[in-house]
């Protein structure tokens, strides 16, 4: 047993130390790219814990991006505040909103969660558009460069930025480990494998599935508001339903239930699209044909595969 | 009786549309005795423990538990209050291993230090602690009725409801399951429902006869034996 939990800490930490090394091997281009997949894969994370892990299928979870983006940007060019605290207040913001949404969303279950989630989703969008007066709207808001720093910490730089990236990335892929090797983790299963037998052992499915929610909010949060701080422009686009169906994605294709699975979804996806934009004006063709092989050939996704045939004490 | 009362329900009802799956029983269990729940197919047997578990909400009675009255008391906080159901269809979490589903049942009595050795514990007592890293789907059917059991006992209830436990297992294995069952009173009061008679005379200290959602007797072994409306509605004499 407990040569077991050396060996996933060592894998996951291991991944870390890879991404470290590549700020230092990796090329301008793909240096840029990985610190933007490292913020997005926080999000994805966020998303696995909600659906890979409970089981709640979600369709709006840009709502808690967003809430991520504006809380950061907004505290920033309305409040005035430095970039640190505002990056807490967009994780605060991801949380709470989240915990709001699940407040009521929760009392369903299945295609209803799917709907009921979409329109809270929908419904923040439409009232970013509407707020235009402080949240600028399409446009967008974009933060000045010399706000775009935490203490010494130049965000604006590459450099700096890619590091701090890593160190959000470390975080939540080291507290979700813990979190699904937790006995709240097992809960968690319990409730996406069946909620019935998981009442009948003491829980209360509304309250483990409203804290899984949150949590995946503070992860949803915590990568919007570093989106905004770290690349300094969020506009409504980013809040659309585009964005609740991406985590969706990533999730699906790196592993659903995969602590190192959603990381794996961001990274396959983005360079799917790269790659295939370098051959072609239609990229998203040659999406489409890849999700559809993984649903033909690893329906669990990458690791999820991965954990099936060869390491099954995966978390 | 003499004994202490554990639950009490008074006119406990559900009907679902026309049909009166339980209609107003009033029911009794004694600290520490093993009761049988006996009852042609449709009696409303599920139904009524259903109702005393709280899967199933009553429309009408009152159920006391411990002293404390639960009516109302939802599923979850009523297993937390010491009832524990185990499922007729087994309802294990088959993707998950033999140890985790047994430790979900332990850690939510907040054991955290201990909730390796409890779990293990649990498992020994019914004999599957060489399982405890087998995917639970695997098993073979009467490894998942008696691991729906250690799920039950691990939870240390009070009452421990049992619905069918033997349906489906081979003779070695009810007498094994006797065995368990009489080891858990008295400190466990035990609710059985079952269909297998010789388990039901053997194990039980008094049975309850339900029919058409009504309660047609209550007695000793013995006693329904001898009755004679109960042999005319059951046991086909």
């Amino acid at each position: 047993m407990t040569v077991r939990i050396d060996t996933a800490l060592a894998l996951h930490l291991g991944l870390i130390a890879l991404l470290l090394a590549l700020h230092f091997a990796a090329p301008d281009y793909h240096h840029a790219n990985l610190a933007k997949i490292m913020v997005l894969a926080v999000y994805a994370m966020g998303y696995n814990i909600a659906y890979g892990y409970t089981g709640l299928l979600s369709l709006g979870h840009a709502l808690f991006f967003a809430a991520g983006l504006y809380g950061a940007a907004m505290a920033i060019t309305v409040g005035g505040v430095p970039a640190g605290p505002a990056l807490i207040a967009g994780m605060a913001a991801g949380g709470i909103v989240a915990a709001a949404v699940g407040l009521l969303a929760l009392r369903t279950t299945g295609v209803a969660f799917m709907i009921v989630t979409l329109m809270f989703a929908q419904a923040g969008y439409l009232t970013i558009l509407y707020l235009g007066q402080w949240t600028r709207g399409d446009e967008g808001i974009v933060i000045a460069q010399g706000l775009r720093h935490i203490g010494a910490l130049d965000l604006t730089d590459e450099g700096p930025r890619y590091l701090a990236a890593l160190a959000l990335f470390t975080a939540g892929l080291l507290v979700n480990l813990w979190l699904v090797r937790s006995p709240f983790g097992r809960v968690m299963v319990a409730m996406r494998e069946n909620e019935d037998r998981a009442r009948m052992l003491g829980y209360n499915p509304f309250q483990v599935k409203l804290v899984a929610l949150a949590i995946s909010g503070l992860y949803a949060g915590a990568a919007g508001a570093a989106y905004a701080v770290m690349f300094g422009y969020v506009g409504a686009s980013l809040a659309s339903v585009q964005y609740s169906i991406l985590p969706l994605l990533w999730v699906l294709l790196g592993g659903a239930g995969t602590v190192a699975g959603p990381f794996l979804g961001v990274l396959v996806m983005f360079y799917l699209i790269y790659y295939a934009g370098t051959l072609t004006s239609a990229t998203l063709l040659v999406v489409g044909v890849a999700l559809v092989a993984l649903v033909l050939f690893a329906p669990k996704g990458i690791l999820g595969a991965v954990r099936e045939r060869l390491l099954k004490w995966l978390p | 009786m003499a004994a202490l009362s554990l639950l009490e329900a008074r006119g406990l009802t559900r009907h679902f549309g026309g049909l009166k799956a339980v209609d107003g029983v009033d029911f009794d269990l004694a600290q520490g005795e093993i009761h049988a729940l006996i009852g042609p197919n449709g009696a409303g047997k599920t139904t009524f423990v259903g109702l005393l578990s709280g899967r199933i909400p009553a429309q009408a009675g009152r159920i006391r538990f411990a002293g404390r009255d639960i009516t109302r008391l939802p599923a979850h906080q009523r297993v937390r209050c010491g009832i524990a159901y185990t499922f007729q269809i087994t309802q294990v979490f088959s993707r998950l291993t033999v140890f985790d589903n047994v430790a979900l049942a332990v850690q939510g009595r907040g054991v955290a230090k201990r909730l390796a050795r409890e779990t293990r514990a649990a498992l020994m007592r019914v004999g599957m602690h060489d399982h405890a890293d087998q995917v639970a789907g695997t098993l073979s059917y009467g490894h998942q009725r008696l691991l729906e059991i250690a799920m039950g006992l691990a939870l240390h209830p009070k009452l421990l409801i049992l619905d069918e436990p033997t349906q489906g297992l081979a003779n070695a294995e009810i007498d094994a399951f006797k065995r368990l069952v009489e080891g858990l009173a008295p400190d466990a009061t035990v609710l059985l429902i079952e269909h297998n008679m010789g388990v039901v005379m053997d194990l039980a200290h008094r049975i309850t006869v339900l029919n058409f959602g009504q309660v047609l007797a209550t007695g000793t072994p013995g006693e329904i034996r001898a009755n004679r409306a109960v042999q005319a509605a059951y046991l086909g004499g």
